[in-house]
């Protein structure tokens, strides 16, 4: 069984179709699957819906599949620093539904481990709940949240050996692992690809089970907000 | 005279408890840290999935791969742990982060916090601050106590989308401390210079005391 493919164009061939849901990794910038975006955006495919933390900036990340309407609807927690989201949400041209970020990390983990609702107090009392199961557990009001079943996930690692067995560095892991757990099909990019056994396996991030293609690339890794300090 | 924003920053930063850990939001809470006093020790989250945040970096040395909650270029520290956002979360929502030291647009005498959305202007998202609010020991507030039109911000009830109800514990602002108590706010502390008249005529929240 192979799973390393030549390009992101390949690793995501007979993948794509119109109006699927697909869950990306990533927060802001940092640990976006930025080669995958740009093969989704060239492959044409649209009325796509993305559980995205972030929807990217205007030239980079989600960001330039929204330059070509290919997006029709946003599940995020946080959609600043785009200016052509903006635009497009507020001419009623793309649907956004607002999660807290804790939700939707939580509801991409629990679809991921075939949990279809949990319940939590986050957003108790506020828009968030409106429409939402309430209940009561020892006293305290809590909401119903459903498990995110994507039909595709996109995400980036930093090093992963050739099954799929995944290492993330720094602040980059963010969203991939529970982006990754949720789809039906995991395509990963890396900076690296190993063989077996030249990863350590208690330091695996994300075993390979959950990763079905694999692709090696070079990343821009754009800084969103260069902030520093005098030495 | 009142506190100015480092001003308030120094006072927020007593609100610390040693050996705790502690995440921090935007704006004036970011300066916290430069005001922890001597022999407390802070374990500051970043809910992007960091444990043990330290300061920027010097110039030259950014590393994309590692970033703070309003995706600034930080460090790391001996002690740093990361994990993704579920896990960064889990932590959260189970209660495991002692205190969050937020800004907000406007708090309510019984504890409601609004500090995510104005209705018609451009809508960001709420990011992590309800998750925050709803899981954390304790909600610190730093803030302006009147917006720029010298309105109160510390009211009877919140008029903008909330964020949490009943989350907040404590409000430090520009005039003093207040903290939420039963039937409305008490007043701890008054800022340097500043009369409890002014802090009155300043709250169009109830006080108690």
């Amino acid at each position: 069984m192979n799973k390393v493919y030549g390009s992101a164009a390949e690793a995501l061939d007979g993948l794509l179709r119109d109006d699927m849901l697909i869950a990306a990794g990533g927060f802001g910038l940092c640990g976006i699957p930025e080669l995958l975006l740009a093969a989704i955006r060239d492959s044409g495919v649209k009325d796509l819906t993305f559980a995205s933390n972030n929807a990217g900036v205007d030239d980079f990340g989600i960001g330039i599949l929204l330059q070509t309407r290919q997006v029709r609807k946003m599940m995020s927690s946080y959609v600043g620093e785009n200016a052509e989201f903006m635009r497009q949400y507020l001419s009623g041209e793309l649907e956004l539904e607002f999660n807290p970020q804790g939700t939707l990390a939580e509801r991409m983990r629990a679809g991921g481990c075939g949990i279809p609702g949990f319940y939590t107090k986050t957003g108790v009392g506020t828009q968030v709940a409106e429409g939402k199961e309430h209940k009561d557990f020892n006293g305290e009001t809590y909401i119903l949240e459903r498990g995110i079943f994507a039909d595709l996930s996109i995400v980036k690692a930093w090093k992963a050996d050739t099954t799929g067995n995944a290492i993330f560095r720094k602040t980059a892991r963010n969203f991939n692992p529970p982006a990754a757990m949720c789809g039906k099909v995991c395509v990963m990019e890396v900076e690296e690809i190993v063989q077996p056994g030249e990863l350590d396996p208690d330091k695996i991030h994300l075993p390979g089970i959950y990763v079905h293609r694999l692709v090696q690339g070079t990343h821009e890794k754009r800084i969103e907000q260069r902030t520093v300090r005098a030495a | 005279m009142a506190w100015d924003r480092n001003q308030m920053a120094a006072r927020a930063a007593l609100e610390l408890q040693d050996g705790t850990y502690v995440n921090l939001g935007i704006g004036i809470p970011t300066l916290v840290p430069n005001f922890i006093p001597e022999g407390v020790h802070v374990t500051l989250q970043s809910e992007n999935g960091m444990l043990g945040m330290g300061p920027f970096p010097i110039a030259g040395t950014e590393d994309p791969d590692l970033i703070n909650a309003g995706k600034q270029t930080i460090t790391e520290l001996p002690d740093t742990s990361y994990f993704d956002s579920a896990t960064s979360f889990g932590m959260i929502r189970g209660g495991k982060i002692a205190m969050a030291i937020l800004g907000a647009m406007e708090v309510a005498e019984n504890g409601d916090l609004a500090n995510w959305m104005i209705p018609g202007k451009l809508v960001k998202g709420m990011g992590g601050a309800m998750d925050l609010v709803a899981g954390v020991g304790r909600v610190v507030v730093v803030m302006d106590h009147t917006n720029k039109h010298g309105e109160s911000k510390v009211l009877k009830s919140c008029t903008l989308p909330l964020t949490g109800t009943g989350v907040v514990n404590r409000i430090i602002s520009n005039l003093g401390v207040l903290d939420v108590v039963e039937g409305g706010l008490k007043i701890v502390e008054l800022a340097e210079g500043v009369t409890d008249a002014e802090l009155r005529a300043a709250t169009e929240a109830t006080i108690v005391n």
